[in-house]
């Protein structure tokens, strides 16, 4: 192993850490203000779109809301089924079967 | 008191089922996340890392996005220690406000167990949790289940990737990366109830996409997530105000 890439990988292994255990860190010589707890509620579901919207809207890096978006099909498919059925395996499953058929055919 | 101690504390039976619950949740995001990793450990070996780095840099560091964005780097030429370390700090600062959103749960588990679960604090694990936190609470044996199953596929994931380069096609083509933003969106429906959690989702959708089009890195979750859970926090304050 090259020491520059070890070194390398050891920078990124510390600022990595750095980043998930800070907020803990930090905490516990402060305490969670209460301001801050009103705040940090809505963080799961903010995170969530943040995560989901981009990678179904743009996932070639540009706004693509036409037919030939396959992610966006396939995200329809598994929100809708998600929202009618709250079952997990069957919105997930058919997503992916929308997904992999449109692969598979080359629409 | 000491670890076993602390250990036996905790009810055995509980503990056990909530550790494979939470490998039996993160299954479904696993076939987004292997598609991921192999394509990693492909990536690494064409621009001639060895395989012991590639899967060092999976079992020390184990954040997806950094790790991608550090081998492009380095396939174009920049290997400046300070560059890389300073990008990978700027893509994983998200974290910073996962680990603030879990702190409440886990600032009382003993510290080595902290040590652990903030360790393997990725995108995937935060959502897992949370997901279980809205259902039926925290459980931090779910937390290190999800935590550890994630670890694991991530590294195996990295090794096929690197070793077997030559016989496996683009991953990424194959559609198996939809699996991720499905799993989340499966567990984002039920969080959309009430009002302030449909304004939250709306500007988090907006400012996403805005943030991915103009900022660069991950900065779009950031903005994103700051704005639409203050904006929330503001509404529901105002409305307590009004009642």
């Amino acid at each position: 192993m090259r020491s520059e890439i070890l070194l390398i990988i050891l920078g990124m292994a510390v600022v990595t850490y750095s980043t998930r255990v800070g907020a803990l860190v930090l905490f516990r010589f402060t305490g969670i203000p209460s301001w801050l707890e009103v705040w940090l509620k809505h963080v799961p579901t903010a995170i969530l779109t943040a995560l989901i919207i981009p990678a179904i809207i743009l996932p070639k890096g540009a706004i693509d809301l036409s037919l030939s978006n396959h992610y966006l099909l396939a995200g329809l498919t598994t929100g809708l089924t998600a929202y009618l059925s709250r079952n997990v395996l069957a919105s997930i499953g058919l997503g992916l079967l929308v997904m992999l058929s449109l692969k598979w055919f080359g629409v | 008191m000491n670890v076993a101690q602390q250990l036996q504390e905790i009810n055995r039976d509980k503990l056990s089922k909530d550790f494979w619950n939470a490998v039996a949740d993160s299954l479904p995001i696993m076939l987004g996340v292997v598609p991921f990793g192999i394509t990693y450990g492909v990536m690494g070996i064409a621009i001639g890392l060895s395989l012991w780095e590639i899967l060092l840099m999976s079992l020390l560091v184990f954040a997806g996005a950094a790790q991608f964005v550090t081998i492009s780097m380095l396939g174009a030429g920049i290997t400046s220690f300070g560059v890389i370390v300073f990008t990978t700090l700027l893509v994983n600062l998200r974290h910073l406000i996962m680990g603030a959103s879990l702190a409440p749960r886990m600032i009382k588990e003993p510290m080595w167990l902290q040590g652990i679960l903030t360790f393997g604090l990725t995108d995937e694990a935060y959502v897992l949790v949370i997901n279980k936190i809205q259902k039926s609470g925290y459980s931090v044996s779910y937390h290190l289940g999800a935590t550890l199953a994630l670890y694991v596929v991530w590294a195996a994931a990295t090794l096929v990737g690197a070793t077997f380069t030559n016989y496996i096609p683009d991953p990424l083509e194959w559609g198996l990366d939809f699996a991720i933003p499905a799993t989340f969106l499966v567990m984002l429906i039920p969080r959309l109830k009430d009002f302030v959690s449909w304004i939250v989702f709306s500007t988090a959708a907006l400012v996403s996409v805005a943030g991915f089009l103009y900022l660069p890195g991950k900065w779009y979750i950031i903005l994103a997530c700051i704005i639409a859970s203050v904006i929330g926090g503001l509404i529901e304050r105002n409305g307590k105000n009004a009642q």
